[in-house]
């Protein structure tokens, strides 16, 4: 694990703090343009559902390396209402048909690794990592 | 990203900026269809643009590279798109493929065999609208003296329709006798229905039962279509109805019996109404017009007349079916 910075969510101008932080890191990190703007998506969508549907939350990035590898974690937890039915969210066309963006499964696509904890009441962490290659 | 297709690209493009030929732009399309094949992303292709130009012109100003971070940031989301698109369209193919399974199961479930019945001739013929049914035909005969048939349409078509057509088949199976009378068929059938298929599905049927003794066709109908009957001797049509209610509405019906007698060269159309219902751009067809054509091939075998009325009211819809067809032919002929 490496050094870690976070933006707390509670209005719209957040995510786009959200976005400006994980831009300037993956930036330093290395990542390329298109990256950089795939990264800085799957932040904005994963902000964006917080403010949008618990409320408040907080996106944090972590820098972090493996066998040498350096990637960045993009880890988005809420203590709002849980996602029942997780299987639904990640269905291609579920959110995107209503217009709602490119939701759970493009956030998955624009990333490597994508995990959710959700749970019913209590809350919902995301955790997603981009590799550098 | 292969190094070479970048390399392969920034070729390209360092030539068409040099010479703006037809010939390149040509080239350049052969490239785009192998970057959708490798499913390169839009975004990407945009990214291979800027670097192919950074290297072709070096001394262009920080302006335009920043628009090029704009354009790729706006093509994000149709990268997205497109792989939402090519994900459902996969999916798509699985659905697609378990249907063809489903459409072989049901053909399976519904396979009937024709009588050989001396004195009566027996064609019949069912198409579905879509990959699967919600006709059914049963035939039941111990090819002597009786020979009855169940023409049965569930109202809607498609999957829902087949799925409750099953139902149909097991309310039939549950009932191994030839000799048993269209009334009494009818309500033991909607009794099953009824207890067993959800309210919104309706289902309407025919039930006819020939008897070589006589020649006598008895029938009872669950507000199907009526049958026509072919008098040969008076060359007209007389309809074929029964009063009794849908299978399925409510368990005690009342369905009633009528009978006819049939002579030599008579006979009788059972249909559904992906029949009687044709449809050309002009609405409905006319009754009439049915009664005209199964007219025009009365000396046809009962296979020929079925296979002839949907060669034609196929025709008459482009080959577009918009229910599902079924048609059986019951015709008095002393030569089989």
């Amino acid at each position: 694990m490496g050094c870690q910075s976070s933006v707390d969510i509670y209005t719209e101008w957040d995510i786009v703090a959200a976005r400006q932080l994980g831009r300037n890191e993956a930036k330093e990190i290395g990542f390329g343009t298109v990256d950089q703007a795939r990264i800085t998506t799957a932040i904005s969508e994963l902000a964006r559902n917080i403010y949008l549907y618990a409320g408040k939350g907080n996106i944090k990035i972590i820098r972090i390396k493996e066998k040498d590898i350096l990637g960045m974690s993009v880890i988005a937890s809420d203590e709002g209402p849980g996602i029942a039915d997780m299987r639904k969210v990640m269905t291609d066309g579920y959110t995107t048909s209503g217009g709602l963006g490119a939701g759970m499964p493009g956030v998955k696509r624009l990333m490597d690794e994508f995990n959710v904890q959700t749970e019913i009441g209590v809350g919902t962490t995301i955790t997603t990592v981009k590799w550098l290659r | 990203m292969p190094k070479n297709v970048e390399k392969q690209y920034r070729e390209l493009v360092d030539r068409y900026i040099k010479s703006q030929s037809e010939m390149d732009l040509y080239a350049g399309q052969e490239i785009s269809r192998e970057f959708i094949e490798k499913e390169i992303s839009p975004e990407e292709v945009i990214g291979i643009h800027k670097s192919a130009l950074m290297e072709l012109l070096p001394d262009a100003s920080d302006e335009v590279w920043h628009s090029f971070d704009f354009l790729i940031e706006m093509m994000i989301h149709y990268g997205l798109a497109l792989q939402e698109n090519q994900s459902l369209v996969r999916k798509q193919e699985e659905i697609q493929m378990e249907i063809n399974i489903a459409a072989k199961v049901q053909d399976t479930l519904l396979k009937t065999e024709v009588p050989n019945f001396e004195g009566l001739d027996i064609g019949y013929l069912s198409v579905p609208a879509m990959e699967m049914s919600g006709d059914y035909i049963y035939f039941l005969s111990d090819n002597k003296k009786y020979a009855s048939v169940g023409v049965a349409d569930v109202i809607g078509k498609g999957i829902p329709a087949a799925l409750c057509m099953s139902m149909i088949k097991y309310a039939m199976d549950s009932m191994q006798k030839e000799d048993s009378s269209p009334q009494v068929v009818l309500d033991v059938v909607n009794r099953i229905v009824e207890e067993r298929v959800d309210d919104s599905m309706f289902i309407s049927m025919f039930y006819g039962k020939y008897e070589a003794e006589g020649s006598v066709f008895s029938y009872a109908s669950a507000g199907h279509e009526p049958a026509l009957l072919y008098k040969a001797s008076t060359e007209t049509f007389e309809e074929l109805d029964a009063d009794g209610l849908l299978l399925g509405v409510q368990a005690n019906v009342d369905y009633k019996e009528h009978s006819v007698v049939l002579e030599h060269g008579d006979f009788i159309a059972m249909m559904t109404d992906g029949v009687t219902e044709t449809r050309t751009e002009d609405g409905f067809i006319d009754e009439e017009i049915i009664k005209t054509f199964l007219e025009s091939v009365k000396d046809e075998s009962a296979q020929s007349i079925a296979d002839a009325v949907y060669r034609n009211f196929s025709e008459m819809q482009n080959y577009q079916l918009r229910d599902d067809f079924t048609i059986v032919i019951f015709k008095k002929d002393e030569n089989v």
